[in-house]
């Protein structure tokens, strides 16, 4: 009887797994932005493997020279640096920064907004108006500011990076989830749940919840990407971790090297990569999009 | 057998009144009555009369501005009004007092099997396995008349005869003491209405729970109910057994009810309706609610709201006018007497 329920449950999971790969195959650029999101996904978790050199160790050429402020060649695929570290293996090590720090505090912020737009918009009245005035708050603060005195506060280490992003960036999602929550409680399959005695907690994580699951997830994607953006140019003005490379951290290190001019391959890749990473995962969340909300299909 | 005299359901003087901008809106009021066990209790009323405030307020789905008040509220004994929500909800709701719903098109969450649904209330009450939970429900479905596999499809994938079917299943997964049904049969086809209906009168032979039937469907009511309340504005206007009230009406919108509603023994004969609309029932309860298109309103009506009189057999009328029954019946089947 369990392995049959068990059993049950995989192909559920298969079923859903197809869904979803349905859902991202349905248009090119989601199809693409896919792809993209796997391969950086692959090199991040398999960085210290790809990576030729340490970040910050010095390179010689085959003929034993320091190479300095060298470009693209074979050697040294996306050059070095006016210290001669490899910006290729720097590159592919800040991958997996950038990935973390987006995917924690993405993920982290969408629970926290989830959480709080489903309890604010079922429950309403005083408590919908304490979390939607601290939401109101936030938004009236400005963003990478806020983020950077956070971030001076607290000391600058990846967790505390990951913090700042996450208290600010849930607000968005909160909005959207309790919007979507009033409209779900006012219908009839609610009510008839709570008739059957169901209570607050099952109605909002059983009944509500995966009613707004397709918004859920699309908010996720933005988070995840609005939380790159956000790392990158907090690393960028030199409020990373010291300790760990990122690709705004690399930006943050042409900047102080005062190559900008000089070293075009040095802002070439991290720049690209930021851009690359950060549309792949509009894309995929434009083909959640049209689930979440039909109006923007193909008619 | 005590337990078969003993009501399973007792009101008295239960009302609801509804905060809005306009003052406390009374919804419901003064109503009371008992649902024996096995009994099958109509409630019949145009649309806005309080029968489905009614309902909400003895399952406690009433919204935030709705307060109920009642000097008696009993199930089995038990004192409904003293209960917390939480014991409410723990030991009443749906173990006790189950609901089939208005629309049982929306009632079903779409993003779950119908089956699952079903034993979803069935395990978070009585603690029951998922194998025997199923099980139960298959056998379930099989009373409603509907095939046990249907219980692994979604509930877009059921007909609104299937859904209703589904439903009722439902409301019975429990055991429960008393079944609400609200307008079970609105918005199906005759054909279908007529077969869950017979499903319905089926179901009764095999279980042993009190039914409140809610519709505003005489005809429905008529075939179904052992007594039958009739609202109006908020207040039961006349109760009776079901054969008493249509053979021996009392009250002056009954008396309208029944003419505004076709015949077979009477085909050809003109409908007539009763004119006016019914009362907004903002403020307090100063009159009775049907004085204004009352034709056979005298002086006092609209002086105090009537109490309610025995004429016998356990037949109760809310009106002043009991003694002069024979001549409003007269007058009553004329055409001219419901002109305004």
């Amino acid at each position: 009887m369990v392995s049959s329920h068990l059993k049950r449950r995989l192909k559920y999971l298969r079923l859903a797994l197809v869904e979803h790969y349905r859902i991202i195959n349905a248009n090119p650029l989601s199809r693409f932005g896919f792809w993209v999101i796997v391969v950086f996904t692959l090199v991040a978790l398999f960085a210290p493997l790809i990576a030729p050199y340490d970040p910050w160790e010095m390179v010689y050429d085959s003929e034993g020279n320091f190479a300095a402020l060298q470009p693209p060649s074979w050697e040294f695929p996306m050059g070095t640096t006016h210290l001669g570290y490899d910006l290729f293996s720097q590159l592919v090590l800040a991958t997996r920064t950038t990935l973390l720090i987006g995917a924690t505090s993405g993920l982290i912020s969408i629970i926290i907004g989830a959480n709080i737009g489903l309890i604010a918009g079922y429950y309403g009245g005083k408590l919908d108006e304490v979390l939607m005035r601290l939401t109101d708050i936030l938004y009236g603060m400005p963003f990478l500011p806020f983020i950077i005195v956070l971030i001076a506060l607290f000391g600058r280490k990846l967790e505390f990076v990951i913090l700042a992003i996450v208290l600010i960036i849930w607000r968005t999602s909160a909005r959207v989830i309790r919007a979507q929550t009033i409209s779900i409680k006012q219908r009839q399959f609610i009510a008839m749940a709570k008739a059957r005695g169901a209570s607050d907690f099952r109605i909002i994580y059983k009944h509500i919840l995966p009613n707004v699951l397709p918004l859920l997830l699309l908010y996720a994607a933005f988070n995840i990407a609005w939380s790159i953006i956000t790392e990158a140019s907090a690393s960028f003005l030199g409020f990373g971790d010291g300790e760990t490379i990122s690709w705004g951290g690399m930006l943050y290190e042409l900047w102080l090297s005062g190559k900008t001019r000089v070293a075009w391959w040095w802002f070439a890749s991290p720049s690209v990569c930021i851009i690359l990473l950060v549309t792949s995962l509009v894309f995929v969340s434009r083909a959640y999009e049209e689930v979440a909300n039909p109006r923007l299909r193909k008619r | 057998m005590a337990a078969t005299t003993e009501p399973v359901l007792s009101i008295r003087n239960l009302g609801v009144a509804y905060e809005t901008s306009q003052g406390p809106v009374h919804a419901v009021s003064d109503v009371s009555f008992d649902v024996g066990a096995d009994e099958v209790f109509g409630i019949a009323g145009e649309s806005g009369c309080g029968k489905s405030t009614l309902i909400r307020s003895l399952l406690r789905l009433l919204p935030n501005n709705g307060t109920m008040t009642a000097e008696r509220c009993t199930y089995k004994g038990r004192d409904l009004m003293a209960m917390s929500d939480e014991a409410f909800r723990s030991t009443i709701q749906w173990q006790e007092i189950s609901l089939v719903p208005q629309s049982a098109m929306a009632s079903f969450n779409p993003v779950y099997r119908v089956g699952d649904q079903i034993i979803e209330s069935m395990r978070a009450h009585r603690r029951m396995g998922r194998a025997e939970a199923w099980e139960r429900a298959a056998g379930l479905f099989d009373v409603v008349g509907l095939q046990a596999d249907l219980l692994r499809n979604y509930p877009h994938e059921f007909s609104g005869g299937m859904r209703q079917r589904a439903m009722i299943a439902m409301a019975l997964s429990l055991d429960p003491g008393l079944i609400i049904m609200d307008e079970p049969t609105t918005g199906l086809d005759v054909l279908v209405q007529e077969r869950i209906l017979r499903r319905i009168r089926e179901i009764r032979a095999e279980i042993h729970s009190a039914i409140i039937l809610i519709t505003h469907d005489i005809a429905v009511i008529a075939e179904m109910s052992d007594r039958i309340a009739i609202m109006y504005g908020g207040e039961i206007m006349e109760l009776a057994p079901s054969v008493d009230l249509f053979e021996n009406p009392h009250h002056p919108y009954t008396l309208g009810l029944e003419n505004a509603f076709p015949s077979i023994r009477n085909v050809g004969k003109d409908l007539i309706s009763i004119p006016g609309s019914p009362p907004t029932l903002v403020g307090p309860v100063e009159s009775c609610p049907f004085e204004p298109r009352c034709p056979f309103r005298i002086d006092g009506c609209a002086a105090a709201n009537p109490a309610v009189v025995d004429v016998g057999d356990g037949h109760q009328v809310r009106c002043l006018q009991t003694g002069d029954v024979a001549r409003m019946r007269t007058l009553a089947r004329e055409k001219s007497t419901w002109r305004s």
